[in-house]
């Protein structure tokens, strides 16, 4: 079976500067897999890359098949979501507004009952549910984000930092809930995260960029054993 | 308790939403009085300018559908108003079509322009958008009085039309008719306009508006979008370019002139950018404004409407719609 998500050789960059040099990574199907680094290692663009925001070179495939090249939103109804860093939040819209707009191109009867799951999953954003999202503190607006994205039903999620800027407490909270979205829904998830410890706790597989290249590859287990990366990125 | 229920039970934002049905009854009865009385009340001279008013109105909804709920500015509007009164006016002239048989040709000639126009708008963000639109303001005359198309068009001379009969069995004359007509229209328009804004492709629209890179993250075509929202902005203000020819009983290049385009984004910014109800304060705006300027001062109603503009910019920073927003905000609260 092929993996979720195959880049081979992805090469991408803003105008004529390349900032990914020839990565080769995967997402399993149902799996987590992990993208660490530094501020500037191209993390972000990886991900840009992915969902067809940027020009690329090289192979993309979801579920086998080539993305490579296509338009963003159409990569979006092959069942790819993207919470994109700064997360995207319609400020001016209400929390329900948001999830519809997630839903937006769904025309299946179970919307509704997907709205009860993210609100099984995320109860604030139930207690906030008529409000601005404005007035949302960051980490609700960070579960607004990844709710609104899975309200697409997507084979795979690509999240970028989901822990930027919120509080540990508030961190630890919403790496459970992925966790526990992880184990119920069956969706497969690339996670960018500066986090290095949280994010190879979730992860199964985990890579490691340093300008442009991956330069550490392999299960989540092993890279929390490496030497080197817990001196540089774990900090123990 | 369905799911639905037990969100109907949490608090709402929405003041109209908060309203049990027999008041929003209410409400909508009594704007129909409020809109009805100047039938009786006012005289020829002043029904026709509030005709022009609700005219004005529906002109300003169409340019807040594109430039408030959608974000593309658009100095251009008066553009599609022309394009509109002109198609109403030629087949009303040329052709002998009753008006309300040209309405679905304007609409349509309008949106398929308003599309066009929408084409290279995807190219051009922003400051540079309001420039091609202000051209197009600044071209439509011109082009309306060339030689090649001055036998249909009229040329400098326009063309002179009439108002719609009212039917047999209303008691109205001519004007009060044409004031009927004008709110029908525009209250159909109004309703459509409504319901689009708060259903899936409202939503979409501000959700491109606000965060294109979300939107498209989340399956919209952000192109088809925009071009469609063009569209559909300039077929309402094609319909308000159409009533207004009948109105006015003429239409002539020179009455469509970048002024009006700016008279438009005026009323749209002074009712409140994206929001239907400050349409038709804005319209009203445009309208009286100038009026009340130049009863105030004769010799420079310019100065006077500048600052009378000025005042209400300060006053109402979110325009009509966002006082009504914060009245209704306090009456909340007074009332929780």
């Amino acid at each position: 079976m092929p993996a979720l998500l195959e880049a081979k050789g992805l090469t991408a960059g803003y105008g004529a500067a390349p900032v990914l040099h020839g990565l080769d990574f995967e997402v399993e199907e149902g799996g987590v897999t992990a993208l660490l680094g530094a501020n500037g290692a191209g993390k972000t663009t990886t991900l840009r890359a992915v969902c067809g925001m940027l020009r690329t070179a090289g192979e993309i495939r979801l579920g086998g098949q080539s993305i490579a090249g296509r338009a963003t939103e159409e990569i979006a109804r092959l069942g790819l979501a993207h919470v994109p860093d700064g997360r995207g939040t319609f400020m001016e819209l209400t929390v329900e507004e948001n999830f519809r707009l997630g839903a937006y191109i769904r025309r299946d009867r179970e919307v509704q009952a997907d709205f009860e799951r993210m609100w099984a999953w995320f109860p604030r954003l139930k207690q906030r549910w008529r409000q601005q999202a404005g007035t949302l503190s960051g980490g609700e607006q960070q579960m607004l984000a990844i709710a609104r994205a899975l309200l697409l039903r997507p084979r795979l999620l690509l999240l970028d930092e989901p822990s930027f800027g919120l509080a540990p407490l508030i961190v630890q909270e919403i790496f459970a809930i992925m966790r526990r979205i992880r184990e119920e829904s069956g969706v497969g998830i690339l996670l960018v995260e500066q986090n290095a410890n949280l994010a190879l706790e979730l992860a199964d597989r985990a890579y490691l960029l340093e300008t442009g290249r991956i330069v550490v590859a392999g299960p989540a287990v092993e890279l929390r054993e490496d030497e080197a990366i817990r001196h540089s990125y774990l900090g123990y | 308790m369905s799911a639905t229920d037990r969100i109907a039970a949490l608090p709402l934002r929405r003041p109209a939403a908060g309203l049990a049905a027999w008041q929003r009854g209410a409400l909508l009865l009594a704007g129909l009085a409020a809109a009805l009385v100047p039938l009786w009340l006012l005289e020829s001279f002043h029904l026709f300018q509030l005709t022009m008013a609700v005219i004005m109105a529906l002109a300003v909804l169409g340019l807040n559908i594109v430039t408030g709920y959608n974000g593309q500015i658009s100095l251009g509007h008066g553009a599609f108003f022309a394009v509109g009164a002109y198609a109403t006016a030629i087949l009303m002239s040329h052709l002998d079509w009753s008006f309300w048989a040209t309405l679905p040709v304007s609409a349509a000639v309008c949106g398929l322009v308003g599309y066009g126009v929408g084409f290279p708008a995807l190219r051009l963000g922003g400051l540079y958008l309001a420039l091609t639109t202000f051209s197009l303001a600044v071209a439509v005359p011109q082009i309306l009085k060339h030689r090649a198309i001055e036998d249909w068009t009229g040329g400098v001379q326009g063309l002179f039309l009439v108002k719609p009969d009212p039917p047999g069995f209303l008691p109205l004359n001519a004007d009060q008719w044409m004031y009927c007509v004008a709110l029908i229209v525009a209250a159909l328009c109004f309703l459509l306009a409504w319901n689009l804004i708060r259903g899936r492709i409202g939503r979409a629209l501000m959700a491109t508006r606000d965060h294109p890179i979300a939107a498209e993250a989340m399956g919209m075509d952000i192109a088809a979008l925009k071009t469609q929202a063009f569209a559909v902005s300039a077929m309402i203000t094609g319909l308000a370019g159409s009533l207004s020819a009948v109105a006015v009983e003429y239409v002539a290049p020179d009455s469509f002139s970048f002024a009006l385009s700016i008279n438009l984004f005026v009323g749209m910014v002074v009712g409140g950018v994206a929001s239907i109800l400050g349409s038709l304060f804005g319209g009203l705006f445009v309208l009286f404004v100038p009026n009340i300027a130049e009863a105030i001062s004769k010799a420079a109603p310019g100065v006077i409407y500048g600052v009378l503009l000025i005042a209400f910019l300060y006053l109402l920073p979110d325009g009509f719609a966002g006082l009504l927003r914060r009245l209704a905000a306090r009456l909340r609260r007074g009332a929780g």
